[in-house]
């Protein structure tokens, strides 16, 4: 396990003891919050009124908050809106992007500088909030699901990053398939895209994650909070603490009528629910990180 | 573009005529228009969310009435900068986001790059990874759940607050107190993002030839000698660029976190150049005025980018809008 090179001296008993205490530490701080938010969601009232609140230690675990939650009302909906938003959303950005960034990625093809240069300058400056709502209110998308998608399609990081990607596929092999008569199009679904899945996971991820969590687009353009996506009742109900609004049948339409649920657990299980789908994805699209950020962090 | 060499002869061709005008521009079209069609629906989105709102910041010098809407609206000309410059609420927004900019400078900058050489040291490539793996998570969730997470943690009803209760103590709140908010966002910071912020100075560190500590250690180097002279140096370049686009990016310290904490903790504290736009533009339905905040923050901050790259570049390092 240990390679130590072989100059580097013995490590002392504080390097031994202090670094697995320090990330531990680190791994904790992380972790802890998690736990406890992921135990609580699935205790039982009396376990949760044991506890004077937060649950620490597990006992009477029962899936009953999950089941209320799930079974219709704001957050079914509010899940399903997300859901759909980061499915739909995904794919248009990451076609767009792909499409693009091979454009792009062709030295020396027409306009490709003053192009590339459109994108860039979008770095510089945001166009600010007032005039923002100004234009998606004139195209008639407040209160439409189109507005917490549209405005936000494109990140030209994630742009530069595919492209750069891009732009290290050796030119021989495209240049063998021109002459092979294939067009721009079938090089890029047939040569380049089966060698990019790396960065195309990657940046699928970094959209998909980005549509999960948007929040400041719907909190501009979603009045209605019957279209309010997951992250906007979180922010009612758990950050506010005020009860949750309903179109129909008021509050207590949490649940449709159920018995009244641990009212802490079911908060903590708008949490995890809005944790989890992050963390189904994380660990397949882990270990493309590294090689798919630094080539956008350091190199783009 | 160094990439021509790797270009096929019949293309290099191609390049060099391009280049030297000797290709018709009607020849260049009907070899690239597949490329061009390719690129046209960002260049539309770009143009119309990004680029088209842009020119819409001349509400900023208008007496903007919705329902009259920009041709209707009469031009005032600098009479909402004017206004806000008076604005005692402004400075204080002014003040709070520089003074978030600053603290978050001195104790979340560090922070990473502790992170990295720490991690550095570990040589169990599968402890690194699970590491690396948990301290990056936090960066892919929504500040909405940041907050509420700690929310859970130090809050009101939270657990330290629950714990303290139990053992007789007072119950603290930490999540509504002024006095500490920017202790506090700063700590949501660094626990969001530090361990992604890491990931560049790892890949700084792995280009440092190992060579290097080598020779050192045979010289009598100590391992502490040996990060003083060959790992900060080595990491320096990364520390100088990132450190100059945080200062140029001062005004910025992020919407969300704080638009999600102002209500609980008041104006005096949380509210930063952001918000204070939306609340003045959309909330109090002050457009013009908004957007001569928003347009004031967008201008000094691209002034601020501008010189920071500028300054990058002087100090030998590559910069940003240097890319291609």
């Amino acid at each position: 396990m240990t390679t130590r090179a072989v100059w580097e001296e013995e490590p002392t008993i504080v390097d031994r003891l202090g670094r697995p205490v320090v990330l531990t530490l680190i791994a904790l701080a992380v972790a802890f919050p998690l736990y406890v938010v992921i135990v609580t969601s699935l205790s039982t009232t009396e376990a949760v009124t044991r506890a004077g609140g937060l649950v620490v230690v597990p006992r009477e675990l029962t899936l009953a908050a999950y089941a209320q939650l799930l079974s219709g009302g704001v957050v079914t909906r509010a899940l399903l809106i997300s859901v759909v938003i980061t499915v739909i959303g995904t794919a248009f950005s990451l076609g767009l992007t792909v499409l693009a960034a091979y454009g792009l990625s062709r030295p020396g093809s027409l306009f490709h500088r003053p192009l590339l240069f459109v994108v860039l300058l979008t770095f510089l400056f945001g166009p600010g909030i007032i005039p923002s709502y100004l234009v998606v209110n004139s195209l008639g998308l407040i209160d439409q699901y189109a507005s917490l998608i549209l405005p936000a399609a494109i990140s030209a990081f994630n742009l530069i990053v595919m492209r750069s990607f891009f732009m290290g596929i050796p030119g021989e092999l495209i240049d063998s398939a021109r002459i092979d008569g294939a067009g721009e199009f079938a090089i890029l679904r047939r040569i380049v895209l089966p060698l990019s899945k790396a960065v195309v996971a990657v940046v699928g991820l970094f959209y998909a994650v980005g549509y999960w969590n948007a929040f400041f687009n719907a909190l501009l353009y979603i009045n209605d909070n019957n279209k309010w996506p997951l992250q906007m009742v979180l922010r009612t109900y758990i950050v506010q603490q005020q009860p949750l609004p309903t179109g129909a049948g008021g509050v207590a339409s949490v649940g449709f009528g159920l018995a009244p649920a641990p009212g802490l657990a079911i908060k903590m299980a708008i949490v995890v629910i809005a944790i989890v789908p992050v963390l189904l994805v994380y660990p397949f699209i882990q270990r493309h990180f590294t090689k798919g950020v630094i080539i956008g962090a350091v190199k783009g | 573009m160094t990439t021509v060499g790797r270009v096929g002869v019949r293309r290099r061709a191609e390049v060099r005529a391009a280049r030297s005008g000797g290709m018709a521009f009607r020849h260049r079209l009907r070899r690239d228009w597949p490329l061009l069609l390719m690129v046209l629906p960002v260049v539309v989105l770009l143009g119309v969310f990004h680029y088209f709102p842009t020119l819409g910041n001349v509400i900023a010098f208008q007496d903007y009435s919705p329902y009259a809407g920009i041709r209707g609206s009469e031009f005032i000309g600098f009479a909402n900068f004017q206004r806000m410059f008076e604005e005692p609420a402004f400075w204080q927004a002014v003040a709070n986001t520089l003074s978030i900019t600053a603290v978050q400078l001195v104790f979340f900058f560090p922070v990473p790059i502790g992170l990295a050489l720490i991690l550095n040291s570990v040589l169990s490539a599968k402890l690194r990874n699970v590491i690396q793996g948990i301290v990056y998570l936090p960066h892919f969730f929504s500040w909405v759940l940041v907050v509420s997470l700690f929310q859970q943690m130090i809050g009101g009803a939270g657990l330290l607050a629950q714990t303290l209760r139990e053992n007789g103590h007072q119950a603290v709140d930490l999540m509504t107190r002024p006095d500490s908010f920017i202790l506090l966002v700063t700590a949501q910071a660094v626990w969001k993002d530090a361990g992604w912020g890491m990931i560049v100075f790892l890949a700084a560190l792995s280009t440092i030839n190992t060579a290097l500590y080598e020779a050192a250690a045979a010289d009598g180097a100590s391992r502490w000698r040996r990060l003083w002279h060959i790992t900060l140096p080595g990491l320096r370049p990364v520390i100088i660029l990132l450190l100059i686009l945080r200062l140029g990016d001062a005004l910025t310290v992020g919407f969300e976190q704080f638009i999600l904490q102002r209500s609980a903790v008041g104006g005096s504290a949380a509210e930063v150049l952001d918000t204070y736009v939306y609340y003045q533009g959309l909330l109090v339905g002050d457009f013009g005025y908004g957007a001569a905040a928003g347009l004031f923050k967008g201008v000094v901050g691209l002034v601020l980018v501008l010189v920071a790259n500028r300054f990058a570049h002087m100090v030998g390092e590559q910069g940003v809008y240097s890319r291609s």
